[in-house]
Order: C-alpha cells, then structure tokens, then sequence
C-alpha cells in the first residue's frame, strides 16, 4: 500500500526526516509512535503530499507519489489532521460532504450517492444528532468525530491519522480505534500517529517508532513494545505489563525517572 | 430556519433538511430578484425631478426599443433613460461585483474581516486615476470614456500581479505573506499619490472625489465598459464556490481533499481582483459593501460560498444601489455626495451594532 526508499525531508536546511526505508501493506493497521518532533507529521505529511519529498521515492497503491494528481490521491488516501482550523460556520454535514469532493466531476453538486455515503460515516461515527449544526458551535471532541466521517466518506483505501482522537474522552477513543479495527477488517489500511502507547499496543499489530526522523524500532507490537525499546525511545523509564483482559502489552511510567540518572542527558537534549 | 438542536437520525431527515434549505433558498433568490427589479425602477424615479412608476416603465420601454417613439415625453425620457437609468443599473451592478469579491477574499485569505481591498487591488486603481488626473489625460479619450477607468483597471491589475509576486514564497503562495504584500503594495502606491497630490495642486480635489467614490455622471459608456470583467470575474470564481468551501479549512486539509490549492486561488484571486477592479474603474473605492454584506450573509445563513456569492451579489447590489440615491438626493440643492462616505457613515454604525450583538466572536474567526 506505501512504500517508501530513502525518504528524506527538509524543513528550510533542516533535514527533519532522514533517508527512511519502511513498507506499509494492504489491510495493516500500524501505529506510528515517536516522541515530540520525531518526524511523525512530517512523515504523514509527506505521504499526502502536503510536504515536498527531498530525496527518495514514495509509492502508493503501487503508483509513484509524483504521478497523481490531487484529486486521485484524495481518492486513495484520506487524511485525519492533528489540528482542526475550521473557523467558518459550515454545517456539520457540509464539513463530511466535502469528503466526497474526490469523487465529483464538474459542478453537479452532491450526489444522493454522496449524500448516502456522508449521512452513513456520520451514523458511525456518532455524529448525525450533529449534522445540522455548525462545526464553529461543537466541542473540539465532536468535531474532530466529524472530520473523522469526513475521511470515511472519502472512501480512501488508505487512512492517515495525526493525533485522530487525542481530543477525544475515553469512551469515544475505544469506540473510535473499535471503528477502525472495523473498517481494517473490511479492508482499509490504517497508519497512525499517536501520543497513547497504551492505545496503540491494544490496537495496533504492528508499531513503527521514530526517533529524530529516523525509524527506530519497526516491528510486530509483542515484539517492539519492550520496556527497553520504550525507555530508550522516550527516554523515561517505563514499565510494561499485560492488560488483564487482552493480554496486550501496556506500559507504565515510573514518576522521577529522568531525575535518577537513567537518562538524565537524552531528558536534557531532548528539551533543547 | 430549522432549530439547529433538534437530533437526526437517518438518511431520510437530512434529506429533507437539504431539500427545505434548497427550497428556502430558492424561494430567497426569487424574492431578490423581484426587489431588485422593483428598486432599479424605484430609484430611477427617485431625484430632483421625481418621476412616476409609470412613466418610468414607460421611458425604459421606449428607450429599449419595445414602445414605439414619442410615447414619453423629451425630458422624462432623458433623465431616465439617458442619465438615471444607467447610474442606477451601474450602481447595483458595482455593488453586486464587491460583494461577491469581498466573500471570495474572506474565504482565500480565510479571514472573515477581509474585504476587496485588502491585497491593494484598489489602491492600484486609485494610483491609475491619479496618474490620469495628473497627467491631464482626464480629457482625453478612450472608446469616448475617457481614460481614468482605463488607467485605473490597469493600476489595479497591476497591483494584484505586483501583489502575487511578492507573496509567493519558495514558489507557493502563503496567505500570510499575500497579505503582507497587499498591506506594502497599498502603502507604497498611497504614497506615490500623496506625492501625485503634493506635486499637482490642481489635480487634488479631483483624485481625491474620485477616491472616496461616485457614480456622478457616469452612464451606459461606463457599464459597458466594467461588464466585460465583471462578467470574467464572475465565471472565475463562481465555477470555483465548492473548491473555496474547502480551502477556508486551510491549505493542507484542502490538499488532502484533493484541491490543487495553487491554481484555485490562483484563479479566484484573478477572479476577485477583475471583480474588484471592474467596480473600482468606473466608480472609485467604495468601502465597507464588500465588508459588510458577505460577512452578515455568512453569519446569518452560513458558510456556503455558492449561496454566498448568490446573495452577496444581490445584497451587495442592492445596499450600493440605495447607497447611492442617498448620495444624490440627501443634500438639499442638487449637491451630491460621494457615495463612498455614504456607504462608510451607513456602514460603520452597522457594523459596529453587528459586533455588539453578540456574535463579535465569530467576526473575529
């Protein structure tokens, strides 16, 4: 579904993701963890050509990332930003409708497809009670819910999530990540940035972790989610167990840890 | 309007939402064009010399061909076909073009307190009539309407390709930094004409009545003359409303929709700025109707830009169109304001009741 050689990216002179070298398949649903300014954006960003690529190539669904047009891509890949910027007071339902914008020709307007399809990613998603609403008067929550449907009604193979539900409470993170082992399980592939390691050692089978633009440890979760791995990567000391009822690996941090020498100098880089 | 807090729960609701909306908003347009229709023959009546309803339809009639000859009489049918009629269809047709241009740069520029004049493009034209002023080309002619409109249009294309040079960095261009370029363009040309000014005594009270704004003495030669770009300007941006809807989320989630960003803002920049420019040739800067209208017509019936452009144009349309007869008929004496203070001293009090409203919060994004 991606792959990628030698993918490099440059902020200005600053090389922020160096030569990486990994490949996504169809049907994966990895979690791509890394501490803060690790290059997880960057990377996501790159992928949906949002960023220009420096050196290496990026193929996806086969195809080299150069040889699409906007408009195809959008088609292919569906995008979950970390940040939402909305600030004009469009309906809710407008907002998701515009995740069908790929998939029109001219300027016919929404289809009743298109407005199935929408109506639909807002039903799973637990925003249609919201639909009529503005985007502009909803909690930050419920919109990221929204924006949500709007890449579910992009019908793209492939999803990329930023940070997707870190604004949301709990109960709406698992029903969320229960949505997307869903739609993995019919098909889509899913690559996901997250903070929550915990939430990714339930969800995801596999873990790619990047430190300073680099892929540090990629793997299967029961593999690569150690407290070695963990500790080294976030340079705080962590403690990994089982969860009671999956048996996934889970971790857990130990408070002081940076002040008791383990990793006092990777805590002080890190802060520069 | 529907209340918004009212839960959905299936297909067949939003549907029907849609389909109510759709219908509304029909029903909006249809009433528009009727006031419209009503408020050019209104204030066409309207002046020093008050003329009736019908003899008003009478005189149009016959100057557009459809009544045979002599049917009015000389004077009637002079001041309304000959001098008030094509102010009044002129005015409208300025206010419709401000409006539209103001909604499409709020949405661009994503910033709902933009208005046409934000990047320059009107100090670029204010800059080509003084030039004409000073030059003393005011008398001379171009398809016999002189050559201020013209130098005008040209010093506000200018300034847009002046403006989009500058506010392209490392090949793309940033909102930001459009801005930026905007706010240094309009400053170096307001200098050039302070000096215009500050050399050419003579040419200071013309350049600065143009610059306030006025539809005196213009007539069919000038709406001739704006609709061929306002007609351009239109067809850019309006076949481009669904692409703006999704670039107010912002570049990247507008890249990751699938909209090639650069050339859509590209072309309703151009689109805006011939839409700026085809209002400011004939009728100098008129403030505040690019502001104020697509701003109140998104708060109150929201975002869309498709119906955004609709009603802007119409209420743009009709607020300069009323702007105007004020401007010729409030003083006593046949002395005519500019209609740029009318729109301003209209305007502003407007607004200001606007943000104490209470929804100062989304004025401000």
């Amino acid at each position: 579904m991606v792959k990628a050689e030698g993918l490099t990216a440059k902020y200005d002179e600053r090389v922020v993701l160096h030569g990486l070298d990994f490949q996504v398949d169809r049907g994966e649903l990895v979690g791509l963890l890394g501490p803060n300014g690790s290059g997880k954006s960057t990377l996501l960003l790159c992928l949906s050509k949002v960023l220009r690529i420096h050196t290496g190539r990026v193929a996806v669904a086969g195809r080299d990332l150069s040889a699409y047009s906007a408009r195809a891509l959008a088609r292919v890949e569906a995008s979950v930003p970390q940040r939402l910027e909305i600030s004009f007071p469009f309906k809710c339902i407008e907002v998701v409708l515009m995740g069908r914008y790929p998939h029109q020709h001219g300027l016919g307007g929404d289809s009743e497809e298109d407005l199935a399809k929408a109506t639909e990613a807002m039903r799973v998603t637990e925003t249609l009670e919201f639909a009529q609403r503005r985007i502009t008067e909803i909690s930050g929550g419920e919109a990221q819910r929204v924006i949500m449907a709007r890449a579910l009604a992009q019908e793209a193979e492939l999803m990329l999530l930023d940070e997707a539900t870190a604004n949301l409470d709990v109960a709406h993170k698992m029903r969320m990540f229960d949505l997307f082992l869903e739609k993995n399980r019919q098909g889509a592939t899913f690559l996901c940035a997250m903070h929550d390691l915990n939430l990714a050692a339930l969800y995801c089978r596999r873990l790619i972790f990047l430190k300073k633009g680099r892929i540090s440890v990629d793997g299967p979760t029961t593999e690569t989610f150690t407290e070695a791995n963990l500790s080294n990567i976030y340079e705080t000391e962590v403690r990994v167990t089982s969860h009671p009822e999956t048996g996934a690996p889970q971790a857990m941090f130990v408070p002081g840890a940076h002040r008791s020498g383990i990793s006092r100098q990777g805590a002080a880089s890190s802060r520069q | 309007m529907v209340a918004s807090d009212q839960s959905i729960s299936n297909l067949e609701e939003i549907r029907d939402r849609l389909a109510t909306s759709r219908r509304g908003f029909a029903l909006g347009v249809m009433i528009l064009v009727l006031l419209s229709l009503l408020s050019v023959l209104g204030a066409t009546g309207i002046g020093r010399l008050p003329i009736s309803w019908n003899t008003v339809i009478a005189a149009i009639a016959e100057g557009l061909g459809l009544a045979p000859a002599g049917s009015v009489e000389r004077t009637p049918l002079v001041v309304v076909f000959g001098i008030r009629l094509s102010r009044v269809v002129l005015s409208f047709l300025v206010g419709s073009a401000l409006g539209v241009a103001g909604s499409v740069f709020q949405g661009i520029l994503r910033n709902p307190l933009a208005d046409p004049f934000t990047i320059g493009v009107a100090s670029g034209a204010a800059f080509g009539a003084a030039l004409a002023f000073t030059l003393g080309l005011g008398g001379s002619s171009y398809l016999g309407l002189g050559t201020i409109p013209l130098l005008a249009l040209l010093g506000a294309l200018g300034a847009l390709v002046l403006v989009v040079t500058l506010g392209r960095v490392q090949g793309r261009m940033r909102r930001d930094t459009l801005v930026l370029a905007g706010i240094v363009v309009a400053t170096f040309l307001s200098a050039l004409i302070a000096l215009i000014k500050a050399l050419d005594e003579e040419a200071i009270s013309a350049i600065v009545f143009w610059v306030m704004g006025s539809f005196q003495g213009r007539g069919w030669i000038h709406v001739g003359f704006s609709l061929p770009y306002l007609i351009i300007g239109l067809y850019l941006v309006a076949s481009r409303a669904r692409e703006l809807d999704i670039l107010t989320l912002g570049e990247v989630q507008a890249r990751q929709l699938g909209v090639e960003v650069e050339r859509v803002r590209r072309r309703l920049l151009v689109g805006a700025s011939l839409l700026t420019a085809s209002a400011v040739s004939v009728s100098g800067v008129i403030g505040f109707v690019g502001l104020v209208i697509p701003h109140l017509v998104r708060l109150t019936l929201g975002a869309s830009h498709q119906r955004l452009m609709v009603l802007s144009s119409f209420l743009g349309g009709l607020a300069l169109l009323w702007s105007d007869v004020m401007a010729r008929t409030l003083l006593p004496g046949g002395e005519e304001l500019p209609v740029g203070v009318v729109t301003a001293l209209v305007g502003g009090p407007f607004f200001c009741l606007l943000l104490k409203r209470g929804k100062g919060g989304m004025i401000l994004g």
